[in-house]
């Protein structure tokens, strides 16, 4: 890694020891009117009409080039905004960004042109706070209908307001207003929200020029059910922990239930028993092999276009990987296994047994990846599809900040586990999977190759669990039984999920509960680089990138 | 008649019958259920009555689901529809990508605002006689996202139901006991009674006007059709 070994062409601020937030603020100059201190980084203050130029300089000077995500908040006194930045050759750099601005008239420049990525943040903090961003090109509700009275997150929402909703599917399909000028042909289309290759409920209007797709944009928000204010009025200990195991529910529920355990620990100070955290990875690991598998599945079943084998066989697998976490965890889905400190319980007894049968499983996995390999990779007909289409550049993929699989097929090295460790992952050996093909076919590519290394890590937390001391098996630190972190104490921590990086930035004021909880999704932000992958392509072709990037809905609307 | 005391009338009637299976099937058999067969076998109640066994037996037994995804029920839906589970052993394993050629809709998830309307559209484009399971906590209450600003309390407030199948995911093998159940009603030759819903599809026109829709009138055309919902008496 970079830091190990300084070498001249540092960023500015990049010391072999972290972040130099002096050079940083000197970088900035006046644009900095303060210095806050946040638990994972510092946060610097700055006037809501200078955004643009603090953060291009930031991204041009410093070598920030990941925006993670912009949390929007409104206080009794003031909106804000918080643009977490971060670096692709390094996670652990990060520098916040915060934009104050008064409460009759929450005006904030837009960071469009620097990151992209923050556009649909942007319309989502529009969408449920309330603050307008100047300039920004297509500023309107994303998550919640177009008519929708009221912001939602902001402090005088009156949940009891009726509402109207229109469903809008009477407009002519070929329709004047969709008509690209200078174009004649084109025709407009809705794809979803009840269509079988969307994964889910996601609308993506689409125009067509022949067959071939002039402008998508993806309607989002047919799921929206609210997880921000769900976890907003729960308290920390125990009642946020299941919500988790809803955001991305393709049985990567420990993966996310991590995101949050991480930041809550790190928040309230909480060490975890390696032994606990052995637990975690091993049982994270599965479910990152069963959602990757349903991915690679409904990718195939998106290509080939029925219920065929690989469907079938990763369906197959699946019940493998669930009837092992059901046997630690008790669930098939929703785990609710970690809790802040440890893990809900320990491992089946006999322990020998279970042992067994997930030795038994992480041999599987290689050899079922040859099979896949069969009727995928070294298919023919599959990579006639998916060869060279859907293409992302690393470039665009950065500045769209994908992250997981998606920028790994792009040739993103980034991986949090290794980049910004947490867990048992710095004692485990495993490989980042990198592609460079770009296309769709890199990143089905990347998510086969994952599972081996999952399985690989699996087999070392086995390993490990099995000479464990008996008397030394803690499975749970001492945690009060009330946590009310200090007011006014804000943090922005994330995790590898199954799509990439899951972040949650959380502000205590004081109470049990947390008084901001926003999500990073990485299915957000990686839905985004769909127009990138879509535009120019045929429609079976931007099925497929849709297949590739594996959204999973309950993630992207929340 | 006013549209509130129609409304009251219909639910009164929904809440008297339901108790017993002779009340859920009212006076003869549902009259939606072969409805042309019955005009036409008019004069010969015989044949009709036979038939209409023989249908039933039939519609249980075949059943074509809807390939219909929401949230993470629809996860366990898959697993249902796949292999270990196979709910093709019942005879109900096809799902449709289109509803018109579809008879059950599973509903696998949580119904939000935005997605009320376009629900209703996808269950109203689906034939006759058709019938409706749903699956989770979500579609029977909102399930654990109830108190959410967004969240539709339960698909009943927009769609009849003839099956509940409670669970955060339901297992399959309780989704594969709902279908069974389902099955078994259909071969009884019942259905759950058609009434008027608290959420309805409505022009926008047709609403009584109020503040809100004053405020929406530059927005909406009178024609569009909207869904009004009313957070304030929802259970």
């Amino acid at each position: 890694m970079s830091l190990q070994t300084p070498s001249p062409d540092l960023d500015v601020g990049e010391t072999p020891e972290g972040l130099d937030f002096d050079a940083l603020a000197d970088l900035l100059d006046e644009h900095v009117l303060e210095r806050e201190q946040h638990i994972n980084t510092e946060g610097f203050v700055v006037r809501p009409d200078e955004v643009e130029t603090v953060l291009a300089t930031l991204k041009r000077e410093a070598g920030f080039d990941h925006c993670s995500c912009v949390t929007a908040q409104q206080y009794q006194d003031r909106y804000e905004s918080i643009y977490h930045l971060k670096k692709y050759k390094d996670p652990t750099q990060e520098l916040s960004i915060v934009v104050p601005t008064p409460s009759d008239a929450p005006l904030s420049q837009s960071a469009t042109s620097v990151y992209e990525t923050t556009n649909w943040h942007e319309r989502e903090a529009y969408d449920l706070v309330g603050i307008e961003y100047d300039d920004h090109s297509d500023l309107r509700r994303i998550l919640l209908p177009e008519t929708w009275q009221g912001h939602p997150l902001g402090l005088d929402y009156n949940q009891k307001k009726p509402q109207v909703v229109p469903l809008r599917e009477h407009a002519n399909p070929v329709e004047e207003k969709t008509k690209v000028p200078g174009e004649s042909d084109t025709m407009f289309v809705n794809i979803g929200p009840h269509h079988p290759a969307t994964h889910g409920v996601l609308h993506l209007k689409t125009v067509l020029d022949g067959e071939q797709v002039v402008d998508v944009d993806p309607d989002i928000g047919y799921l929206h059910r609210c997880e921000e204010q769900m976890c907003q009025q729960s308290t920390y200990r125990h009642q946020i922990m299941p919500y988790p195991d809803r955001w991305d529910y393709i049985s990567a529920g420990i993966l996310n239930e991590w995101a949050y355990a991480r930041t809550a620990e790190t928040m309230a100070d909480i060490e975890v028993p390696e032994y606990a955290q052995i637990l975690r990875t091993m049982s994270a690991e599965m479910c990152r092999i069963a959602a990757h598998l349903l991915a690679i599945g409904t990718f195939a079943l998106d290509i080939y276009g029925d219920f065929t084998a690989i469907f079938m066989y990763a369906i197959t697998d699946r019940e493998r990987v669930q009837n092992l976490l059901e046997d630690l965890t008790g669930q098939r889905l929703m785990f609710n296994y970690l809790r802040l400190g440890g893990t809900a319980w320990d491992l089946p007894e006999p322990r020998d047994q279970y042992f067994e049968k997930v030795r038994e499983f992480c041999s599987y996995i290689p050899e079922r990846l040859e099979e896949y390999h069969n009727l995928l990779s070294s298919n023919e007909l599959f990579q006639m599809r998916v060869m060279d289409t859907g293409i992302l550049p690393p470039e665009e993929a950065k500045n769209y900040g994908c992250t997981g699989p998606v920028a790994r097929g792009s040739g993103v090295d980034y991986d949090l586990r290794r980049d910004d460790p947490y867990g048992y992952y710095p004692e485990l050996d495993f490989d980042v999977i990198t592609d460079d093909g770009c296309d769709n076919f890199s990143r089905a590519l990347v998510r086969l190759e994952e599972m081996r290394e999952s399985a690989k890590i699996i087999e070392q937390c086995v390993d490990a669990l099995e000479d464990y001391p008996e008397d030394e098996r803690e499975i749970q630190a001492n945690v009060p039984r009330t946590l009310k972190p200090d007011p006014d104490t804000e943090i922005y921590k994330a995790v590898e999920a199954a799509k990439g990086e899951l972040g949650i930035y959380m502000r205590a004021d004081g109470t049990d509960k947390p008084a901001r909880f926003k999500i990073r999704s990485p299915a957000f932000s990686n839905l985004q680089s769909l127009e990138i992958m879509a535009e120019g392509e045929y429609v079976p072709d931007m099925i497929a990138a849709l297949g590739s990037l594996d959204i999973v809905l309950g993630e992207v609307d929340r | 008649m006013s549209k509130d005391q129609q409304l009251h009338d219909t639910l009164e009637q929904a809440q008297t019958n339901g108790s017993t299976q002779s009340d859920r099937m009212g006076s003869g058999a549902d009259e939606r259920f072969n409805s042309k067969l019955r005009q036409a076998f008019g004069s010969t109640p015989f044949i009709l009555t036979k038939f209409d066994k023989f249908m039933n037996w039939v519609r249980g037994n075949s059943m074509f689901m809807l390939l219909f995804g929401i949230a993470c029920c629809s996860i366990e839906m898959m697993h249902t529809y796949a292999t270990k589970h196979d709910l093709d052993r019942f005879g109900a394993g096809v799902p449709r990508a289109s509803p018109r050629q579809a008879d059950v809709i599973i509903v696998p998830g949580t119904i939000v605002s935005k997605f009320g309307p376009r629900m209703k559209r996808v269950y109203d484009q689906m034939p006759e006689p058709k019938f409706v399971v749903s699956m989770g906590s979500c579609t029977i209450s909102g399930g654990p996202f109830q108190e959410g600003y967004n969240v539709v309390k339960g698909v009943e407030e927009i769609i009849p139901v003839d099956i509940h199948v409670p669970g955060c995911p339901p297992r399959p093998e309780a989704l594969v006991y709902g279908v069974l159940k389902l099955q078994e009603q259909i071969r009884h030759g019942e259905s759950a009674p058609v009434t008027v819903k608290p959420y309805e599809l409505q022009q926008f026109g047709d609403l009584d006007r109020d503040e809100l829709v004053d405020e929406l009138a530059g927005e909406i055309d009178e024609e569009d059709l909207v869904m009004r919902y009313n957070w304030a008496d929802s259970p």
